[in-house]
C-alpha cells in the first residue's frame, strides 16, 4: 500500500485517506491543531485562511487536502524560527503598528511573504496589488503596507540565498 | 521638559502587548479553543420574514447521528426575551418570526457537521403575515405591527425645540430644503461570532466569547438561564474586531451556547459562519433625513428644521441611544439659534439595527456637511468661509444649549490643519465641476464634525481599574475596558507606566473577568481610553500616595521628604528602587494594591425640550479627500486623504494612526461600496461576494494629523478616537464628488452611472 505525503511547515507527514476530501483549513485547524489560519468567510474571498502552497498563497478554506499531496505547505506557525523567534517580516508588522484585531494578520503576513519572495523590492502600489485579496476591516491597510515595505529589506539582503 | 520628550519618544515606539501572539498565529480566539467532551451547536432559521409559528417539528433532527439535543424556546429556563433597553429580542423565537435573522432552534451535536446536517431536518410550519419593511409605512396607523403587543411600531421619538422656528423663518433671506438617505451597513468584523460555554462544577456558567461588552453578555446569559449575575462568569479572549457590532448579537450567541451547555451538561461551542453572521447580526441604521435650513445673506444659519427616520428593524437593541446621538448632533458643528428636530426610531421586519462605529453620527454628518456646502453655493459664499461663519467657537452654545466652556473648542484648529496640509485652497481651484471638455474630472472635498464623547446622557458612565503590585515588583493591571483589537490593553499599560514612571515591562494586563472587576459598561462610544484610562490614572495616583504614606511612616519623615519618580524613589537623602518600595509595603502589612474609579462628570438631558449638557466633553475633527472621476464610466479613483483630530492626548502614535486609517477606510466603504440589501436569489447578502468591503487597492495614501488639547475633565487628558475617524469620509467624498462632477449625491452609497457628463 502506498501512502500520500505532504510537507507541512518543513516536516514530511503522511496523509490519512479519510482526510483527503476535507477542506485544508479544517484539516489544519482540527487535525493538525494549527489554528493560525482563520475562517473569515469560508468561500475564499477574505483571505484570512491564506497559507502558502509551494510558496504561493492559497485559500485553505476552499482547497481540499488532496491538493497538498507531495507539496509544501507553509502556515503562519511555520514562519517563525526556532523557539518562537520572529521572522523579520513578522517583526516589521509589529514595528509598523500593522496589527489590530489580528484576525487577518496570519493571512496578510503569509501573502506578503510570498510577494516579497517573488519581488523583494515592490513599490507601494505593487504591495497594494499583492494584498488586494486579503481583507482587513481594522487598519485601512496603510500600516500593513508600511510593514511590507519595511520588511522587504530583509528579502533584498537575502536574495540568492535559500 | 526632558521627561515629557522621553514620554513622547515612548509613545512613538510601536509596541503592543498582544502583537507577538497575533503575528505568530498563536493568539487563541474563541473558535481556536477546545474543551474535553465539547459539543457543537448551530442556529436554525426559517425562510420567512414575518409569520406566526404554528409548529416546530424537531423529531427527525433528534434522531440524526451525533445529535445530542434540539433546543427550542420552550426549553429556556429563564426569560425567553431580553434586550439592553426593551426586552423584545427572543433568544429563540417561540411563537412569531419577525425577521430573517430570527432563530427558532438550536441543534447540538458531537460535531459541527452533524449539527448542520441535522438542522436541515427541522421543519417549521408557519402562517405568513404581511411584513412591513419601510419605516415610513411602519409609522402609518394602519401598518401591521412588528410586535403585536405594542401599540405602534414607534421605538422612540427624540426632539429638540430650541428658540423659535417662526422667528428663524422670518429672519431668513433664503430657505433650502434637502433630503438625504443612508444605507444599511454590516460591521464585517473578520471574525464571525463565536462562543464557548461550560458549566463549572461550582455551578457557575463560564463564557468565553468574541464580544466587546462582557457585562452585557453576562446579563443576556443570566436572564436566559434564570440565574443571578454572580452565576455567570464571562472571560475575555482575543476577538477579531467589533466596531460596535459585538454587543447584542455576540451576547445572544453566548446566551444560546450557555443554554445548550446547561441543557446538555457539556461544554458547547457555537461558531457562526459568515452567512449566519450576515443574516442575523444587527446593522447600522439606514436613515431618511429631511432638512430645512434658513440662511441670512451674510451666511449665518438662522434655523434648522429636520425630520429623521431610522429603520430599527425587528428589535429595539440600542435604537433609542443611536437616534439620540443623531438628534444631539443633527446640525453639525455649527451655531444655530432656532432648531426643531424630530427623530424617530421605528420597528420594521428588516434585520435589526444597533450600535456601529459612529453610533448615529455617520448618517447626520453625511447630511449636515453637504447641507452647509449646498447653503454656501446657494449664497455664493465659499464652502470654507461658510463653515468659518457658522462653526462653534470657544464657549459657544450647542443646539441643546450646552455651553462648550470646559475644554478647548478646537474646530478651527483641526480645520486649518487639514486645509494647510492638503493645500485645499489651491487645489479647489483645479476642480472640474463636470467640465464637459475634460476626460477626467478632479475634485477635492472635506467635512468637519464635533462629537460628544463617551455615553453622555444615554446612561450611567463610570469605569474602574485595579492595580495589583506583586511582591517582586511586577504589576498586574486590569480595567473594565475590553480589548476589541484597537489596543485598549496596550493603552492602559502605557498610561500606567507613564503615570507611575515605571517601565512598561513591569506591567502585565490581566484580561478581566466579569466576576473580578465591577461592571464598567461597554467598550464602545470611543470611551475606552477616556473612561478606562481615567480609572487607571486615578488608581495610579492612589497607589503612589499609598506608597509615599507608607515610606514616610516607616522612615519617620514627612511625606514631603519623599520624591516619587517611579523606578527610583527618593526617601530623604537616599534613593530606593520601586522593588524596594514594594518590599517595604509588604513588610509593613500594606498591599500595593489600588482600586480606582473614574466617574464621568455630570451630564443632563430633558427629553421634552431636547435641552441639556448632553456630553461632558467633545472632540473635533476634519477629513479631506482628493479624487478623480472618469466621466465615461463613472469610475471613482481616490487620490489622497488627510485627517486631523483633537484627541486630547496621544497615548500611542501607531495605534492612533491605526484608528485614523481604519476609520477613514471604513468611511470610504460607507461612501462608495457598502450596502446590505437583497441580492439575486437571496433577500440578504450571503457573504463578502455580495457585500464589498474596501480593499488595499481602493485606498489612497492617507495622512493623519494629531491635535492635542488635553481635556481638563479627563484624568489622563486623553479623549477618544475610534468613532470620530469614521463619520467624516462619506460627506468628504460626497463633497469632493460635487467638486469633480458639479452634481450633488444625496444617497449612500454614492453611485455614478457614467451619465453624469450628459446631465451637467
Amino acid at each position: 500500500m502506498t501512502y500520500n505525503h505532504t510537507t507541512l511547515n518543513g516536516k514530511k507527514i503522511r496523509l490519512k485517506k479519510s482526510d483527503l476530501q476535507l477542506p485544508l483549513l479544517t484539516w489544519l485547524r482540527e487535525k493538525q491543531n494549527l489554528t493560525g489560519a482563520k475562517n473569515g468567510c469560508g468561500i475564499g474571498v477574505c483571505g484570512a485562511c491564506t497559507v502558502l502552497l509551494d510558496g504561493k498563497p492559497v485559500r485553505s478554506c476552499i482547497l481540499k487536502v488532496e491538493r497538498i499531496i507531495d507539496k509544501e505547505v507553509l502556515t503562519i506557525e511555520g514562519l517563525s524560527g526556532e523557539e518562537g523567534k520572529l521572522h523579520p517580516l513578522q517583526q516589521s508588522f509589529i514595528d509598523a503598528g500593522a496589527i489590530q484585531c489580528g484576525f487577518c494578520t496570519p493571512g496578510m503576513v503569509l501573502t506578503a511573504h510570498a510577494l516579497l519572495l517573488q519581488n523583494p523590492k515592490p513599490t507601494r502600489e505593487e504591495i497594494r496589488k499583492g494584498l488586494a485579496g486579503n481583507l482587513c476591516r481594522c487598519t485601512g491597510y496603510q500600516q500593513i503596507i508600511d510593514a511590507v515595505e519595511l520588511g522587504s529589506k530583509h528579502y533584498r539582503k537575502n536574495r540568492g540565498r535559500k | 521638559m526632558k521627561k515629557l520628550e522621553r514620554g513622547k519618544e515612548e509613545r512613538r515606539k510601536a509596541w503592543r502587548n498582544d502583537a507577538y501572539a497575533k503575528v505568530t498565529g498563536k493568539a487563541k480566539y474563541t473558535d481556536d479553543l477546545k474543551m474535553a467532551g465539547m459539543l457543537h451547536a448551530i442556529p436554525v432559521y426559517t425562510d420567512v420574514q414575518h409569520a406566526r409559528i404554528l409548529e416546530i417539528d424537531t423529531s427527525r433532527a433528534r434522531n440524526r447521528a451525533g445529535v445530542v439535543a434540539v433546543i427550542t424556546a420552550a426549553d429556556i429556563p429563564g426569560e425567553q426575551k431580553y434586550g439592553q433597553i426593551i426586552r423584545d429580542y427572543p433568544i429563540l423565537a417561540g411563537d412569531r418570526i419577525r425577521s430573517y435573522g430570527d432563530v427558532v432552534a438550536l441543534v447540538v451535536a458531537r460535531s459541527r457537521e452533524e449539527a448542520i446536517s441535522a438542522g436541515k431536518q427541522i421543519s417549521i410550519r408557519t402562517k405568513k403575515l404581511p411584513p412591513v419593511l419601510d419605516p415610513e409605512t411602519a409609522l402609518q396607523p394602519d401598518s401591521p405591527l412588528v410586535h403585536e403587543e405594542m401599540e405602534s411600531n414607534l421605538v422612540n421619538h427624540h426632539r429638540i425645540r430650541k428658540g423659535d422656528l417662526k422667528k428663524g423663518e422670518r429672519d431668513s433671506d433664503l430657505i433650502i430644503e434637502e433630503f438625504f438617505e443612508t444605507g444599511r451597513i454590516e460591521h464585517s468584523y473578520l471574525e464571525p461570532e463565536s462562543s464557548l460555554c461550560w458549566q463549572r462544577p461550582d455551578g457557575v456558567m463560564e463564557v468565553y466569547g468574541s464580544m466587546q461588552h462582557p457585562f452585557s453578555t453576562r446579563r443576556f446569559v443570566a436572564s436566559t438561564l434564570g440565574v443571578p449575575l454572580s452565576g455567570v462568569e464571562v472571560r475575555s479572549v482575543p476577538m477579531g474586531g467589533g466596531f460596535g457590532g459585538k454587543d447584542d448579537t455576540a451576547a445572544i450567541v453566548s446566551a444560546r451556547a450557555a443554554l445548550a451547555a446547561k441543557i446538555t451538561g457539556k461544554p458547547v461551542k457555537i461558531t457562526y459562519d459568515r452567512e449566519w453572521s450576515f443574516r442575523e447580526s444587527y446593522k447600522r441604521h439606514p436613515y431618511k433625513m429631511q432638512y430645512r435650513m434658513g440662511l441670512k445673506k451674510s451666511g449665518k444659519i438662522s434655523f434648522v428644521e429636520c425630520r429623521i427616520v431610522a429603520d430599527g428593524g425587528a428589535y429595539c437593541s440600542v435604537t433609542p441611544w443611536v437616534t439620540w446621538r443623531s438628534t444631539v448632533q443633527c446640525c453639525g458643528p455649527y451655531s444655530v439659534p432656532h432648531v426643531k428636530c424630530d427623530t424617530y426610531g421605528v420597528y420594521t421586519n428588516n434585520v435589526f439595527t444597533g450600535a456601529m462605529r459612529g453610533f448615529g453620527s455617520p448618517q447626520v454628518c453625511f447630511s449636515s456637511e453637504q447641507l452647509i456646502e449646498i447653503a454656501a453655493s446657494s449664497l455664493g459664499i465659499s464652502e470654507i468661509e461658510m463653515r468659518r461663519i457658522n462653526m462653534l467657537q470657544q464657549d459657544a452654545e450647542t443646539i441643546t444649549s450646552q455651553k462648550l466652556d470646559t475644554h478647548k473648542v478646537s474646530l478651527e484648529e483641526v480645520f486649518d490643519a487639514v486645509l494647510n496640509e492638503i493645500d485645499y485652497k489651491a487645489k479647489r481651484k483645479k476642480c472640474s465641476f463636470g467640465d464637459g471638455r475634460m476626460k477626467e474630472w478632479y475634485g477635492i472635498g472635506l467635512a468637519i464634525s464635533y462629537r460628544g464623547m463617551s455615553l453622555g446622557a444615554e446612561g450611567v458612565d463610570m469605569n474602574s481599574a485595579i492595580i495589583n503590585v506583586q511582591n517582586d515588583g511586577s504589576v498586574l493591571l486590569e480595567t473594565a475596558i475590553h480589548e476589541n483589537g484597537q489596543g485598549a490593553e496596550t493603552a492602559m499599560i502605557r498610561l500606567l507606566a507613564e503615570k507611575l514612571g515605571i517601565k512598561r515591562e513591569r506591567i502585565r494586563y490581566r484580561q478581566p473577568s466579569t466576576s473580578n472587576i465591577p461592571d464598567g459598561g461597554t467598550t464602545v462610544a470611543s470611551r475606552g481610553t477616556l473612561m478606562g484610562g481615567g480609572a487607571v490614572v486615578i488608581a495610579a495616583e492612589k497607589l503612589k500616595n499609598k506608597i509615599i504614606t507608607t515610606l514616610a511612616k516607616v522612615n519617620q519623615c514627612s511625606e514631603k521628604e519623599i520624591e516619587f519618580n517611579g523606578e527610583t524613589i527618593r526617601v530623604k537623602e537616599k534613593s530606593i528602587s520601586f522593588d524596594e518600595a514594594v518590599r517595604t509595603m509588604f513588610a509593613n502589612q500594606e498591599y500595593p494594591y489600588c482600586f480606582g474609579v473614574f466617574q464621568g462628570p455630570p451630564v443632563s438631558w430633558d427629553e421634552k425640550s431636547g435641552r441639556g449638557n448632553a456630553y461632558f466633553t467633545w472632540v473635533y475633527g476634519c477629513q479631506a479627500v482628493e479624487l478623480k472621476v472618469i466621466p465615461a464610466t463613472g469610475k471613482i479613483v481616490l487620490l489622497n486623504m488627510v485627517a486631523a483630530h483633537d484627541v486630547g492626548k496621544a497615548v500611542d502614535i501607531h495605534m492612533l494612526m491605526g484608528q485614523y486609517y481604519g476609520g477613514m477606510t471604513m468611511g470610504t466603504g460607507y461612501a462608495l461600496f457598502e450596502d446590505w440589501r437583497p441580492v439575486k436569489d437571496s433577500p440578504y447578502p450571503l457573504n463578502f461576494q455580495h457585500y464589498r468591503l474596501p480593499r488595499s487597492t481602493d485606498m489612497p495614501e492617507m495622512k493623519g494629523i494629531i491635535i492635542e488639547n488635553r481635556d481638563p475633565l479627563s484624568p489622563s487628558g486623553a479623549k477618544g478616537i475610534g468613532e470620530p475617524t469614521n463619520e467624516l469620509m462619506a460627506p468628504a467624498i460626497a463633497n469632493a464628488l460635487y467638486a469633480a462632477t458639479g452634481k450633488r449625491f444625496r444617497k449612500l452609497p454614492l453611485k455614478l452611472n457614467g451619465k453624469e457628463k450628459d446631465d451637467v
